[in-house]
C-alpha cells in the first residue's frame, strides 16, 4: 500500500518534471516538422500573399525536377565520399592512438582542433586555400592552375575535403573508444597463440570494433545528408549547381525564390531520405541480432 | 627505426589537424599588399583584426554568438536537467519511449523545421532577433541535453536517490539537493558541448536574422566579402578570433568533451 503511493506520486513527479522539456519540444521540433509536411501541400508564396492548398501538386512537380534529382545525387555523393573517407581515416587514426604513440596528449588534443572550429570558420578557411593560384598548400601539391571552387567537379571534391578534415578527429575519437572496449585479455588469448599482428587485427580488433563503427557510420551518414554549412559558404551550390545539395536547394527555393510550399515538399524529401537511411540501419542491426 | 615512423605519422597529424589554423593566422597578420606579392615577408600588422573589428562589427557578432549560446545552454541545461533525472531516476513506465523521442527528434533535418518556424518567429514578431535563435536552437540542443545528462544523472547510485526520499526530499528536491551536485562534472561537459553546438550554428541564423546587429559570428563570417574582392587578410583575422576561444576550450577541456561526446554516440 504504502509501495503503491510512492510509485504513483513518483509518476505524478516524473509527469511535472519532465513536462517543460516535453512541451518545448513539441513546439520548436514537433509542430514544425508537421507544418513542413502541411506546408507542402499548399502553394504559400509570401512575398505575394499567397497561400491557397495545392494537394500534391508540389510533389508532382518534384517527380518531373531534374535539379531535385541532380541535388539528391550531389547529396548522396557527398555523403558517400565523406563517410567513407572519414571512416577509413579515423579507423586509422584511432588505431594509432591506440598503439600508444609518443606525444599523445598533444596529439589528442590537437584533433580537437578541426572539430572546435565552426563549420563556417572552416569553410572560409579552405575557401583561401583553394583560391590561392601563386603559392600556397594546393599549389605544392601539384593543383597549382585549377579554380578547386569554380571548376564543376572539383568544387564538390573540395566541399568533401573540408568535412573530411573537420569530421575525422570526432570520427576517430568514437572509434577509440570502441577500441579501448576491448577486453586486454582477448589480446594476450591472441599473442599465445601466436597470432601475427594482421591476423590479430583482421580476426579481433575489426570484428569486435564493428558495433561502435556500425553506429559512428549511420551517426556520420545522418549528419552529412543534411549537409548545408560547407557547401553554402564554399559555393552557394555551384558552378552551374554542381554543389546543389538537398538541404542548400530547399533553402534557395524558400528564402531567395521565397516558394515556401515547394521549398517544404524539398525539405521533407530530405526527412523521408534520413528517415529510409535509419529505418535501413535498425533493419540491418535487427537481421545482425538475429543472425 | 619504428620510433622515427611514429613520429613521422604524429608530425603529420597534427600538420593535417593544426596547420591550416596556424596559417591562417599567419595570413591574418600580413598587411594586405604583402598577401598578393610577398615583397616584404617578414611584415606584419594588426590592421586586419582592427579592420574586422571596427570596419565590420565583428566585435557585436561575437557577442551576439555568446549570448545566444549562453541562453540556449541556460534553458536546456534548466529543463532538460529536469527531465533528465526523472527519467534516470524516478519510477515510471515508458522511459525508453521518451528518450527514443527525443533522439529521434535529434535527428530531424534542421531544412525540415526551417519553413514552418520562420512563420511562426514571423507570426510572433521575433524575426531578426536573438530570441528566434534561441528559440530555434532548442530543437538540437535540448535532445543533446537530455541524452547526455539521462546517462550522467544514471551514474548516480540508486541507494542514495532511495535515501533522500526516505529523508522526505520530494523528487524536485532530490534533483536540487542530489542530483545536480552529484552529476556536476557531466552537467559541465554537457554544458561545454551544447554551447559549442549552438555557437556553430549557420543556417537557423542565415534564416531568422537580417540585419548585420543581429548577425551571429558564423553569419557574418559567411557573408563576409567586400563587392570589389575578397577581404582575405579581415577573413583570416574574423576567423582566428572566432576560432581561437572555441579551439581553447575544447584543449582546455578536452577530457570532458570527449567523455559527453562518446558517451552521445556510443554506448547504446
Amino acid at each position: 500500500m504504502q509501495r503503491a503511493r510512492t510509485e504513483h506520486t513518483e509518476k505524478a513527479w516524473a509527469a511535472i518534471m519532465m513536462a517543460p522539456a516535453v512541451l518545448v519540444l513539441a513546439a520548436v521540433a514537433l509542430y514544425p516538422t508537421l507544418a513542413s509536411i502541411w506546408l507542402s501541400f499548399h502553394r504559400l508564396i509570401l512575398v505575394f500573399h499567397e497561400q491557397r492548398f495545392v494537394g500534391f501538386e508540389n510533389y508532382a512537380f518534384l517527380v518531373k525536377d531534374a535539379r531535385f534529382f541532380g541535388a539528391l545525387g550531389h547529396t548522396a555523393y557527398f555523403t558517400v565520399l565523406s563517410v567513407t573517407a572519414e571512416l577509413v581515416l579515423g579507423l586509422g587514426l584511432a588505431l594509432f592512438l591506440q598503439a600508444g604513440p609518443p606525444a599523445r596528449t598533444l596529439l589528442r588534443a590537437a584533433i580537437l582542433v578541426p572539430w572546435a572550429i565552426p563549420t563556417v570558420v572552416s569553410a572560409r578557411m579552405w575557401a583561401w586555400f583553394f583560391t590561392q593560384q601563386g603559392d600556397g598548400l594546393l599549389a605544392a601539391l601539384g593543383a597549382r592552375d585549377i579554380a578547386w571552387l569554380g571548376t564543376p567537379g572539383y568544387a564538390m571534391h573540395a566541399a568533401i575535403l573540408v568535412d573530411v578534415w573537420k569530421t575525422t578527429p570526432f570520427v576517430a575519437l568514437l572509434l577509440l573508444t570502441g577500441l579501448v572496449g576491448i577486453p586486454p585479455a582477448i589480446y594476450d588469448a591472441a599473442a599465445i597463440d601466436g597470432a601475427s599482428r594482421l591476423r590479430t587485427l583482421f580476426r579481433i580488433t575489426l570484428p569486435l570494433v564493428r558495433p561502435v563503427f556500425v553506429v559512428t557510420a549511420l551517426l556520420r551518414a545522418l549528419d552529412a545528408f543534411r549537409v548545408f554549412d560547407v557547401v553554402y559558404v564554399l559555393t552557394e551550390g555551384g558552378p552551374a549547381n554542381t554543389t546543389e545539395t538537398l538541404s542548400v536547394y530547399a533553402y534557395k527555393t524558400m528564402m531567395r525564390a521565397g516558394d515556401f510550399g515547394y521549398g517544404s515538399a524539398l525539405s521533407v524529401m530530405t526527412f523521408i531520405c534520413v528517415l529510409f537511411l535509419a529505418a535501413g540501419y535498425f533493419a540491418w542491426a535487427r537481421w545482425e541480432e538475429n543472425r | 627505426m619504428r620510433r622515427a615512423l611514429q613520429w613521422c605519422t604524429v608530425a603529420m597529424v597534427l600538420a593535417f589537424a593544426t596547420g591550416p589554423l596556424f596559417s591562417q593566422v599567419v595570413t591574418s597578420l600580413r598587411p594586405d599588399r604583402a598577401l598578393g606579392g610577398g615583397e616584404t615577408p617578414f611584415a606584419w600588422s594588426l590592421a586586419n583584426y582592427r579592420g574586422a573589428l571596427e570596419g565590420r562589427a565583428l566585435g557585436r557578432s561575437l557577442l551576439n554568438s555568446i549570448a545566444v549560446a549562453g541562453a540556449t545552454t541556460m534553458l536546456c541545461l534548466g529543463i532538460g536537467s529536469l527531465a533528465a533525472f526523472a527519467l534516470a531516476k524516478l519510477r515510471f513506465r515508458g522511459k525508453g519511449l521518451w528518450l527514443g523521442g527525443a533522439l529521434a527528434i535529434s535527428m530531424f533535418p534542421a531544412i525540415a523545421t526551417v519553413s514552418p518556424l520562420y512563420l511562426v518567429i514571423r507570426a510572433l514578431g521575433l524575426r531578426d532577433t536573438l530570441g528566434a535563435l534561441v528559440l530555434s536552437y532548442v530543437t538540437f540542443a535540448l535532445p543533446l541535453s537530455l541524452f547526455l545528462l539521462t546517462r550522467f544523472f544514471r551514474e548516480i547510485p540508486d541507494a542514495i536517490y532511495e535515501a533522500a526520499r526516505v529523508d522526505g526530499c520530494t523528487p524536485l528536491q532530490a534533483w536540487w539537493h542530489v542530483g545536480l551536485p552529484l552529476a556536476a562534472p557531466g552537467i559541465a561537459s554537457t554544458a561545454i558541448l551544447v554551447f559549442i553546438f549552438a555557437y556553430n550554428e549557420f543556417l537557423y541564423a542565415l534564416t531568422f536574422t537580417s540585419s548585420p546587429e543581429m548577425r551571429t559570428v558564423p553569419v557574418a563570417i559567411s557573408l563576409f566579402a567586400s563587392n570589389r574582392v575578397e577581404p582575405w587578410g579581415e577573413i583570416a583575422a574574423a576567423s582566428v578570433m572566432a576560432a581561437v576561444p572555441l579551439v581553447l576550450v575544447a584543449i582546455v577541456f578536452q577530457r570532458r568533451i570527449v567523455t559527453a561526446l562518446t558517451q552521445g554516440a556510443v554506448k547504446d
